[in-house]
């Protein structure tokens, strides 16, 4: 008995010793595979029924759309679309289609490809539209009335509006070509057995683990440098990083702030950074919104204003607002929180977008000032309120109850006593969409590039919709809707850009928010990895890197 | 002993419907809505009503446990609502990553605190057994997950011997069969792989290990003293048997009941000890996934995994009884 | 009668007195519970600052030449003072096991009692309950309870409360059992006393040993639960200086090279805990040698 007892303990110290030296053995690899460590596994590998940025950053290698963005920017360039025309009136787009485009399963792109990926998203008569849920259609795509094929390589789609914004949206995933075979073939289950026609096929997933996808030799362009993509899932940010310095992974996403210091020291490791289409804030629920009776998404005449279930007294005062944005130091958070991953926001959209207005001048950190106005509004001895807090990080927001907390430490040095509340994710967005909460922290992050995206969505009156709010304010300013309606259905430049300026002027002054910082996205890659760029739109093509 | 495992299995089945109702009933009461988890920000009414209507969110919710019910009965967990994955497949693609890992550690577990519970009984009140029981005690009042992280510190950070996360690393090519990937890798022959997987295993399974191991120290001690002071023990000590012989032949055999039943009821702190493991160790395995589930309301998903937990858990307690019978020849089942 | 039972108490204070195990964890435990009620005066620094010193964030402590003076294990990454922070956790954590575990007696004893005293099909209903409970592993059902009740402090107390409650039901249930079978309780029914009376002065004062024995190694266990569901992220909400989510806010920073912030709030949860089963095995052998192991 004793000497078995013996035999196993020696035999786990033998492994163990045998462990330790194995490492040094480095295997000779003879493809040049990639490793890539995200921070959750995908969804569903459907580009048109996701809407999460980890299923996105997977299928963005495996499907294209008709356009795309270019490398590194929003502008549109052709994909699987040749060339494209707008009729004059702004209603009908023709796409030529580009043609000898193969599926990886064989499969001819052509235009009927294209129908069907338009049609199982809107067309619910369509076998294929109980397979999906495609969240962003009704969101993004409200605007496109139906696709029409014309000949094999040649389709119109007609719009109900004219919509300045829908050639960007094109360029989204969501709108990616899926090979109709596919779809046939696996049926519901054909989410996890993606077939498009970009540089990558699809290999395995192993849920939780990895997802595996390797070069597509009769790729349309040239063949991909690199043989094979492992997209691993790691969640936890430290431990990605401790993958990337033992040389496991070649690359991650997500870097926490605090370890940037330590990236930049070690030489075998090189930060990406660029300024993210992103913003975070606090809302302040100004108290008032509506229902949607119609499901219009626009404030009808027959709508009308009424207190939001989070209405309180305090916040619908503007001097209030204004006290709450001098009180908060945002420099302090951005310097010490977000480690200097992020500048100071001072308009809701990004610095970079079209009609960012610079003119503006930010209210600065002056507890004192923020006193005075409380005074003036009518609370010398200040009041008790509750701020909601995101349970989850997202670009925007990388540590929310970190956030939370300095926010509420700052307040309560202006009388503000702030009470943190949180809950899950999908409740917190159906309570903040509700208009359930006095202040809340939230924010976004850009679709597709076009400032329409970040402004009507976020801070026009028609998205103050009790229940499925976008403006989560419940700011109410009828002129700052009216130039965002104008800004949309405008397709001159210069007129749009003025508009929004002009808009961005309006909210500062009414302060329904605190814009807290606008991230940066950043990457983290071994030295040796070239070619990565990063994308405005936090999107991850891997088609140009190489491994040298 | 065939009727009384039948009779035991026949009795699990109103408990597992028991846990079932359970779960059911509090994640159905629990507020969130998986519609808008799927749907992300920016949804529209209509389509969380499509949602909750084709996932029959809208019933009753004794009618859907109802359903629900009838498609276990024909081997049909439903789907998970996130993922549009059956949950059977969610499930046993981590099922044996959970089960790897739950043998590491109780291998490591019964084999230290084994080892140590019969050291320290054979020399009682020396400063072996004090030591011994010392560390033991610490091993019970260690928070898991921070034992986690300080394996993490210490053996991948500072020393950097071990990875901290992950089965395996992914440049060795691998080929799953069975899931298991200690086996899968033998099976193959694929030693590189081997020895990978192994290394990823050590620091979860010490984690996982280290409070069952301090337990069974504590109790393999306490019942080799208890035994060594019977009577048949001083008779062997009399006829002149080495003091070796006597431990180990004699009295650890009829020290085993007691250690095996502390095995057996921890191996529920265990299923729980991997819930806190599998996320500080990014393990893809069953414990990760359900914490993920019950964060975004996926009910089937949730529902699915307690029910495969508790049916786990009732069968390693029928193994456990089942083990005595091997052990000591006098407990007889009827 | 009263000079019996004194001399009974004088005894235990004796034999409690030999043990050296248990006076180290009553002392450990008195030393906290000190702590945790003189923490205003105690703490060096305010545990959560206003306006917060952002500019602190993550400065190690008196190991290093760049901490700060006056924070002796360093800096959390709000720039809050650890040390204090633990000492005002010692009352979170601390009521927390007390609550969680008040809870679960309560539950268990009228569960136990009901079953144990009456038996039959009260008993056997009971305690396939109590069955199917413990099928769940316990920090599963625990996060589920909070998952549907609502997340923080109050409600994690109450869910650890509720899955410890069957084991506290066995307990009470086997004592029960036990005591129903002594003369002196047949005794009490043959003269006709009403169940509820026998049970309030007989049965559960006489059963009350083990649940102090239990009680004491079970609130071991809900510090650690409710550390757990603070880890997760489903118990203390921020601020709320709680060991448990201080460990879980700290754990990303130790990689790089900040891991004060996340070791010492572990160091107390194992004092506290290592204290209250030290103390409970110590209860356990001298009030009842009995159970013990």
């Amino acid at each position: 008995m004793v000497n078995k007892y013996y035999i196993l303990t020696i035999g786990i110290c033998l492994t163990l010793i045998a462990a330790s030296f194995s490492g040094c053995v480095e295997e000779e690899a003879e493809e040049m595979v990639l490793i890539f460590a995200m921070a959750g596994d995908a969804d569903k590998l459907d580009p048109a029924d996701v809407t999460d940025g980890e299923s996105i950053s997977r299928t963005d290698n495996i499907f294209e759309s008709l356009v795309e963005y270019t490398e590194g920017g929003t502008d549109i360039q052709p994909a699987l679309a040749t060339s494209w025309e707008v009729s004059n009136d702004g209603l009908d787009i023709t796409f030529n289609l580009r043609k000898n485009v193969k599926f990886h399963d064989g499969t001819d792109f052509n235009a009927d490809a294209v129908v069907f990926s338009f049609e199982r998203q809107y067309n619910t008569s369509n076998p294929y539209h109980d397979y999906g849920e495609w969240a962003y259609w009704s969101y993004m795509y409200y605007d496109i009335d139906y696709v029409e094929k014309i000949n094999d390589y040649k389709i119109i789609i007609h719009l109900k509006n004219s919509n300045a914004a829908i050639m960007t949206s094109l360029a989204m995933f969501t709108v990616a070509i899926v090979s109709p075979t596919n779809a046939e073939k696996w049926g519901e289950d054909a989410f996890k057995h993606p077939v498009g026609t970009g540089p990558f096929k699809f290999v395995e997933w192993i849920k939780d683990d990895h997802i595996t996808v390797e070069a597509n030799e009769n790729y349309w362009r040239a063949r991909p440098t690199l043989d094979k993509i492992i997209f691993r899932v790691i969640e936890d940010p430290s431990a990605r990083l401790l993958a990337i310095q033992a040389g496991e992974i070649h690359g991650m996403e997500y870097p926490d702030p605090s370890s940037f210091d330590l990236i930049k020291s070690d030489s075998d490791l090189q930060l990406l950074t660029q300024a993210g289409m992103n913003v975070g804030y606090l809302a302040m629920n100004t108290g008032y919104g509506y229902y949607d009776e119609n499901e219009n998404g626009v404030q009808d005449s027959d709508e009308n204003w009424v207190e939001t279930p989070g209405y309180f007294e305090p916040l619908t005062n503007k001097l209030v607002r204004k006290a709450i944005n001098y009180a908060i130091d945002k420099n302090s958070i951005i310097d010490n929180l977000y480690k200097g991953t992020a500048i100071v926001a001072k308009n809701g959209m990004p610095p970079f977008m079209l009609g960012y207005n610079d003119d503006i001048v930010d209210y600065s950190y002056d507890p004192d000032m923020a006193k005075d106005l409380l005074e003036e509004a009518g609370y010398p001895n200040g009041f008790n309120t509750t701020l909601w807090v995101m349970p989850v990080s997202r670009p925007y927001m990388f540590d929310p109850p970190k956030i939370a907390e300095a926010i509420q430490s700052y307040l309560a040095d202006v009388n503000i006593n702030v009470e943190l509340y949180q809950i899950d994710w999908s409740t917190y967005l159906e309570e903040t969409e509700n208009g359930n909460h006095p202040m809340c922290l939230l924010g976004w992050t850009g679709d597709n590039g076009d400032p329409d995206n970040f402004m009507r969505v976020l801070y026009g009156s028609d998205s103050a919709s009790i229940g499925t709010a976008g403006n989560v304010a419940f700011y109410n300013n009828s002129l700052v809707q009216e130039k965002f309606t104008a800004a949309l259905q405008s397709y001159d430049v210069t007129e749009r850009a003025k508009l929004y300026e002009e808009a961005q002027v309006l909210i500062h002054e009414d302060a329904p928010f605190v814009y807290l910082a606008h991230a940066t996205q950043n990457m983290v890659f071994l030295s040796n990895v070239k070619g990565y760029v990063l994308n405005p739109t936090e999107r991850k093509f891997f088609y140009p890197v190489e491994i040298e | 002993m065939k009727w009384y495992i039948i009779k035991r299995l026949i009795q699990l089945i109103p408990v597992i419907i028991g846990v079932t109702i359970i779960a059911f009933s509090l994640i159905q009461l629990a507020p969130g809505d998986p519609a808008r988890t799927m749907l992300g920000q920016h949804a529209t009414q209509q389509e969380i009503n499509e949602i909750r209507e084709k996932y029959g969110l809208d019933e009753p919710i004794y009618v859907q446990y109802a359903i629900w019910l009838n498609g276990v009965l024909h081997g049909d967990l439903g789907r998970s609502i996130l993922t549009r994955e059956l949950v059977v497949i969610e499930i046993s693609e981590r099922f044996p990553n959970t089960i790897e890992l739950a043998i590491a550690a109780m291998i490591f577990a019964i084999i230290i605190g084994g080892l140590a519970g019969i050291i320290s009984a054979s020399k009682q009140y020396s400063i072996t057994d004090y030591t011994v029981m010392g560390i033991a005690l610490f091993g019970i009042s260690m928070p898991v997950f921070w034992l986690g992280i300080m394996l993490m510190l210490i053996f991948g950070v500072i020393l950097g011997w071990l990875p901290i996360g992950g089965r395996i690393d992914l440049i060795i090519p691998f080929q799953r069969v069975t899931g298991f990937m200690v086996l899968d890798s033998i099976i193959t022959g694929n030693f590189n792989a081997l020895i990978s997987i192994l290394k990823h295993l050590i620091l979860p399974a010490i984690a996982l290990g280290t409070i069952p191991m301090a337990i069974i120290a504590r109790v393999t001690r306490s019942s080799m003293l208890e035994v060594l002071r019977q009577d048949f023990i001083r008779t062997e000590r009399a006829k002149g048997l080495s003091e070796r012989v006597v431990i180990y032949k004699h009295a650890l055999r009829n020290a085993m009941v007691p250690v095996v039943t502390v095995i057996g009821l921890n191996f529920g702190l265990l299923l729980s000890g991997a819930i806190l493991t599998e996320t500080v160790f990014s393990w893809p395995g069953l414990g990760r996934l359900v914490v993920n589930a019950v964060y975004q309301r996926d009910y089937p998903l949730v529902v699915g995994c307690i029910l495969i937990f508790a049916i786990v858990f009732v069968i390693v307690n029928l193994i456990t009884d089942i083990l005595y019978t091997f052990i000591d020849p006098r407990i007889k089942y009827e | 009668m009263i000079r019996e039972r004194e001399t009974k108490t004088q005894e235990l204070i004796r034999r409690f007195k030999y043990n050296k195990s248990a006076v180290f964890g009553l002392i450990l435990i008195l030393f906290l519970v000190f702590i945790a009620i003189f923490a205003d005066f105690i703490a060096p620094n305010d545990p959560t600052p206003s306006p917060p010193e952002l500019e602190n964030s993550l400065k190690p402590g008196f190991w290093s030449n760049e901490g700060l003076e006056g924070y002796p294990l360093g800096t959390d990454m709000l720039g809050r003072c650890i040390l204090s922070r633990i000492i005002f956790g010692a009352r979170i954590s601390l009521t927390v096991g007390f609550i969680a575990v008040g809870i679960a007696s309560i539950l268990g004893i009228i569960i136990g009692v009901t079953a144990g005293y009456f038996g039959k099909w009260i008993d056997s209903l009971l305690m396939r309950i109590v069955d199917i409970i413990f099928s769940f592993p316990a920090l599963l059902l625990a996060i589920v309870i909070v998952a549907t009740i609502g997340q923080g402090l109050d409600k994690a107390m109450i869910a650890i409360g509720i899955v410890y409650s069957p084991q506290m039901a066995r307990i009470m249930r086997g004592s029960v059992l036990y005591i129903k079978e002594m003369e002196y309780i047949e005794a009490q029914k043959a003269i006709g006393s009403k169940n509820l009376r026998i049970i309030f002065r007989h049965v559960i004062p006489n059963s009350l040993a083990p649940v102090i024995v239990y009680g004491t190694l079970m609130m071991a266990s809900a510090i650690l639960d409710a550390a757990a569901l603070g880890f997760l992220g489903l118990g203390a909400q921020p601020p709320t200086p709680e060991w448990g989510a201080m460990l879980s806010e700290s754990r990303l920073y130790i990689v790089s090279g900040a891991w004060w912030a996340a070791t010492f709030p572990g160091i107390a949860i194992i004092l506290a805990v290592l204290g209250l089963n030290l103390l409970g095995d110590g209860l356990r052998d001298i009030l009842d040698p009995r159970l013990k192991t």
